[in-house]
């Protein structure tokens, strides 16, 4: 552990990203503290560019306050991202695991089934799942993990494959393990290391995804999100720029941190690829 | 008088800070003449191969580095020249074959346009003077149809073809120099001593001063001319290759070669007339499946194993010998139910365990257990040392103190420290892990033993301990164990029958001194006669070392 | 076997895996019908403003609508392979000729995007492996992450605040100038104008994920053993790079274009949609508020179609790239 963190700290980029996103978690925590009302309510004069009455990025057409917007929005991106990873991991690992262990025709099918929903075009989908689901938070949540699952059942199939054939597991074999307990801690544990990296830039993406929907006007309606901000200040881009350009920036940030950590623990957990450069 | 080629004098290469050592290699010395073989020998990590690849200027850059001395080649010091003079001198004054010849070719080129690169690129020619010479090289190096390998891609041609191909290569401008890094290490024995009679062939008609690095204290008696030997980086030996092999002065060369097993078998033990285990009529075949739907043709076919019989006597060890392909290693796994066969009877103790299912197996797991080869993958990183060993017992119900407590005891009897107990595997070397990995297969009380090539990963004075320690347990514990390996020279020390197996046959079964006083089968006649090195050391009958080995390995 | 013929088997095996995955797509799609509240005569019934339970059963029998799921899958399907996709009710046009009508923009916006992203990104991403931890590097390296976390219809609003509105270099929305009736080359560079944000916009995510992969694969690549071969045969650093590295750096590049394709097609709706491009993807966006369900999921029965068959491009230029395939 020790080992990891030294590694970490050695990459700037990654301690930066880090503080960043600790910084947008205790932004999201403490929304409710900064701005403790519904950032929907009409909070002043429509209109206001940013540092005018008393507001620090300005106010929307209808006079919400676009700071409050963006503390409260945080709380939606981090949430739905990290569940719907959290589904969409699990998943992939269950299809990735069952089928790299087994092989066969049980391989053949899952990966079938993996390759369609890789084919079907992600964004597409999940609209689609929206709009038949109806708006909210869970629907979002369940067409980010629905599209987003088919690449680590593809990352944890590849790394099964290739260490149930190493002897360490061969040997368990022969000392009559079961084949869960092979599955779940011979092999996974030594899996964990990707699945922690594409885990952490898939929150990156489904919080793109997340917004790149609410931004379409499929966002649940009653939850503040960024990309609802920026769809909702679309039409005022000629009078009221500061609309749509701050709330875009909190993404933009939030997403580069996280990618920049998601690298960061590349190199931390697997130094080999490190060493290559 | 034979010309001086290459004169490094007082070499030093430095590592990056934060390397297990500030020198990779210091003071060497060495000397190379026209028509000359000069053969460096040392363990991984002797710094042997950064010697090679300083000599053609291809160190690591910027991290690896020439700090100090010279290397002469014809008046010039290389260290210092320009990089165009460099390139000029690489390929086609020295030249270099490396140890995979797979990874070593450019997987998306065909060989011949791998072979008119060097062509192009350091001589004038016409394109039409550039293939045909092509061919002709190909055709040199004893390549079968030099056309038709001119346009086959590497992944088309098999191991020994490729390293030909790549002789080809460096062979291509009558270099003076040739430098070889282990290129035979990768290759089977009998493929090897055509490629090290290829080498020395080619080396009479150029000339050419061959730099030799290997291993191997055999393909050292075989070819070399003069030998140098390393140790961490340090040249603690060198002179003609008599003297060094048959009257070493350093006590490292000395241990190397006391560590090379003899060819001549040891004496055999009697054998016991009661079979534990008989294999019969064993098949296994690879490949044939077809697509989800059952259409397309079937994937082709491999004959792994073809109806192999036989038997293992109580307390024998039975040698299990061929290359790769052979199908050594799946018999070892059939047998211990890792594969499935596809026909025959695998029985111990009147019960055919081939059909049982793999519920009605655990119970036989007791009675037979597998060390495996390569001592880094066959412990899984993520568990201590400790559980490893002690998973089998508690796999198999035994409670867990009493599974602990004999995993104590086998990490002292396989020469372990107490306290490896509760380290993970990556703190140890290649030998301890491999100590490790059989403490694990003996936790189960087993009565066979199958030992799959486990001294092949590991450095030739490891080698010996290992093979020590096994020949101990086997003793103390009454195993009967059948032992698969490559290496003929192991195969004498170890065993007291084997078996020869050649593309999933076996050939020929006897008494290991039988078959080695009087093979019958051409092609164990052709493998013994390819063991590089056979002339030496053939009467010298090993040390029996069998002190308690403690291990520092 | 010769090579050509290998690649033909390839290609071929390659079509036919894609035979059950469009099966199965459609599937998803029938389901996904069914699953959405109400049927098309709902909506018809919504749109005429009323309609008595008894008109509503004898519509629905006349659609097929009351028989059993499994027989309605048959119809559907059948209906599908006759390219038939359903009818828009609120366009009054059958989906399949709509959709037909409105493809030809997207694919040219996606052809100038794919051009330019992967043109662009393997060109960054060689140039900052060869340049590595030099100031082109860093200035690329930071380029490529950035706008790899800029969400999309951010960058275009973005883009029209700073090219259209300030700037007037070029408009704001559309694919023409309509009401200027030009023809000829007047419309070629009427429409190319129009292009131009559009395409950088969708581009720019992709040129930042190719240029990240283009530089880690040529630096992988440089570390392998055939480069210490050819070093050692002699060959100059360019031929190295530009022969032997570039070729073997490309392979995981390629086959990540076909991966993308996918999501570029999701981009493109987002796009589309915010510069008002009147392509499959504008088509979405408008169907999604009008509840236009047979439109959208034609759109994606096709635009997942199209993957499928970029992908067997894709496929085709791998298999020049790699002599190693094998049809196995």
């Amino acid at each position: 552990m020790r080992d990891f963190w030294s590694r970490y700290k050695r990459n700037r980029s990654a301690v930066f990203g880090l503080v960043v996103i600790f910084l947008v978690i205790l932004m999201a925590a403490t929304a409710d503290l900064l701005y403790a009302f519904d950032p929907f309510r009409l909070a002043g004069k429509p209109l206001s560019s940013p540092g005018t009455n008393g507001f620090l990025l300005g106010s929307d057409s209808l006079g919400r306050d676009v700071a409050a917007g963006i503390v409260h929005g945080a709380k939606t991106s981090l949430l739905i991202g990290l569940v719907a990873t959290l589904v969409a991991v699990f998943i992939g690992i269950l299809f990735g695991a069952l089928a790299g262990y087994y092989g066969g025709q049980i391989d053949n099918i899952l990966m079938r089934v993996t390759e369609v929903f890789q084919t079907i075009p992600s964004f597409i989908f999940a609209i689609l799942l929206v709009a038949i689901l109806k708006p909210s938070i869970y629907s979002v949540v369940i067409a980010i993990s629905v599209v987003s699952w088919p690449g680590v059942a593809r990352l944890v199939r590849g790394e099964f494959l290739s260490l149930k054939n190493r002897e360490f597991v061969q040997a368990c074999h022969t000392l009559g393990m079961s084949d869960l307990r092979i599955m779940l801690r011979e092999i996974l544990p030594n899996c964990l290391s990707p699945i922690i990296v594409i885990g952490s830039l898939m929150i990156a993406t489904a919080i793109l995804i997340e917004s790149g929907l609410s931004f379409l006007g499929l966002g649940d309606p009653n939850i503040m999100s960024w990309g609802f901000q920026i769809g909702a200040g679309r039409t005022m881009l000629r009078s009221a720029w500061w609309v749509c350009t701050f709330p875009g920036v909190a993404i933009l940030i939030t997403v580069l941190a996280i990618n920049l950590v998601g690298e960061g623990l590349n190199d931390a957990l697997n130094p080999r690829l490190r060493e290559r450069n | 008088m034979k010309q001086k080629l290459l004169d490094i004098a007082d070499l030093y290469i430095e590592l990056p800070k934060g390397a297990d050592r500030q020198y990779a290699i210091q003071k060497v010395n060495l000397e190379l003449k026209q028509g000359e073989t000069l053969c460096v020998v040392g363990e991984s990590g002797s710094g042997k191969s950064l010697t090679a690849r300083a000599i053609m200027g291809l160190l690591p850059q910027p991290h690896v580095r020439v700090s100090n001395g010279e290397i002469i080649f014809n008046s010039e010091d290389i260290t210092k020249v320009s990089y165009e003079r460099l390139r000029e001198l690489r390929g086609s004054e020295i030249s270099m074959i490396f140890q995979e010849p797979m990874t070593a070719l450019n997987p998306v080129m065909s060989i011949g346009s791998q072979i008119d690169e060097i062509f192009r690129y350091h001589v004038d020619m016409s394109k039409a003077d550039r293939q045909k010479r092509a061919v002709e090289l190909l055709d040199d190096v004893n390549l079968p149809n030099p056309e038709q390998i001119m346009r086959a891609y590497p992944h088309e041609l098999s191991g020994g073809q490729r390293q030909r191909a790549m002789i080809a290569m460096a062979l291509a401008l009558k270099p003076q120099i040739l430098i070889a890094d282990e290129p035979t290490t990768a290759l089977d024995v009998t493929t090897q001593a055509q490629i090290l009679k290829l080498i020395k062939d080619m080396q009479k008609v150029y000339n050419t001063g061959v730099l030799f690095i290997t291993h191997d204290f055999g393909v050292v008696a075989d070819i070399a001319d003069r030998v140098m030997v390393m140790q961490h980086g340090i040249v603690v030996e060198s002179g003609p290759v008599k003297q060094v092999l048959n009257n070493p002065k350093h006590p490292y060369t000395k241990a190397l070669i006391s560590a090379v097993p003899s060819l001549s078998p040891r004496k055999a033990k009697t054998i016991s007339k009661e079979k534990v285990l008989e294999v019969q009529n064993v098949c296994k075949t690879f490949g044939g499946g077809r697509g989800l739907f059952g259409f397309g043709r079937p994937s082709r076919q491999v004959e792994a194993l073809k109806d192999v019989t036989l038997d293992l006597y109580n307390g024998e060890t039975l040698g299990v010998v061929g290359e790769s392909g052979s199908g050594k290693s799946t018999l070892a796994r059939c047998i211990i139910r890792l594969m499935d066969t596809d026909s025959g009877a695998i029985t111990i103790e009147g019960t055919q365990i081939n059909m049982l299912k793999r519920k009605a197996m655990r119970a036989w797991r007791n009675k037979i257990q597998m060390v495996f080869q390569d001592p880094f993958a066959s412990l899984n990183p993520r568990i201590k040392v400790g559980d490893i060993i002690a998973q089998g017992p508690i796999t198999q119900g035994i409670n867990r103190e009493e599974a602990i407590k004999r995993a104590r005891e086998l990490i002292s009897i396989v020469g372990l420290d107490d306290k490896s107990f509760d380290r993970y595997p990556h703190e140890f070397s290649g030998g301890q892990r491999q100590r490790i990995g059989i403490a694990r297969s003996l936790a189960l009380k087993p009565e066979i033993l199958i030992a799959d090539e486990p001294v092949s990963a590991l450095d030739v004075s490891i080698q010996s301990q290992i093979l020590d320690l096994l020949d101990d347990i086997r003793e103390q514990m009454k195993l009967s164990m059948i032992f698969i390996t490559h290496d003929l020279r192991v195969a004498a020390q170890v065993c007291d029958r084997m078996a020869v197996m050649q593309y999933g046959e076996v050939v020929e079964i006897g008494k290991t001194k039988d078959i080695f006083a009087k093979p019958q089968h051409p092609y164990t006649i052709d493998l013994l006669s390819a063991v590089p090195g056979k002339d030496w050391k053939s009467s010298a009958s090993r040390k029996p070392t069998k002190t308690k080995t403690k291990s520092k390995s | 076997m010769t090579r050509s013929s290998k690649i033909f088997k390839f290609v071929l095996k390659r079509l036919l895996q894609g035979i059950p995955i469009i099966l199965a797509i459609v599937i998803i799609n029938f389901f996904l019908l069914n699953l959405a509240d109400g049927d098309a005569v709902d909506v018809l019934a919504g749109e005429a403003g009323s309609a008595t339970p008894e008109y509503m059963a004898e519509l629905r029998a006349k659609f097929g609508l009351d028989q059993p799921l499994p027989v309605q899958l048959m119809v559907y399907l059948k209906n599908v392979v006759m390219l038939d996709l359903g009818y828009s009710f609120r366009h009054d046009m059958p989906v399949s000729e709509l959709i037909v009508d409105r493809f030809w923009p997207t694919a040219l916006l996606m052809v100038s995007t794919i051009i330019l992203a992967v043109g662009f990104g393997i060109l960054l991403g060689l140039l900052a492996a060869m340049r590595l931890n030099t100031w082109k590097d860093a200035v690329i390296t930071v380029f490529a992450l950035i706008t790899y976390a800029t969400p999309l219809f951010w960058v275009g609003l973005m883009m029209i605040v700073v090219f259209s509105l300030n700037l007037g270099w070029f408009p704001t929305s559309g694919m023409e100038n309509v009401a200027a009736f030009y023809e000829g080359w007047d419309r070629v560079k009427d429409i190319a104008v129009h292009l131009v944000l559009p395409t950088i916009t969708l581009s720019l995510f992709y040129l930042a994920l190719y240029t990240r992969m283009m530089r880690a694969s040529m630096l992988e690549q440089y570390g392998q053993d055939y480069v210490i071969t050819a070093r050692a045969k002699g060959l100059t650093e360019r031929r190295i790079t530009f022969v032997h590295v570039l070729r073997n750096a490309l392979l995981p590049v390629v086959t990540m274009a076909g991966v993308q394709v996918g999501a570029l097609i999701g981009g493109s709706v987002i796009v589309e949609s915010v510069f008002a491009w009147p392509g499959l993807g504008m088509l979405a966006f408008e169907s999604l508020f009008a509840r236009d369900l047979n439109l959208l999921l034609g759109i994606f029965l096709l635009s997942s179609a199209l993957v499928i068959v970029v992908n067997l491009i894709v496929d085709i230029i791998y298999s020049l790239l790699d002599p190693r395939i094998e049809v196995s």
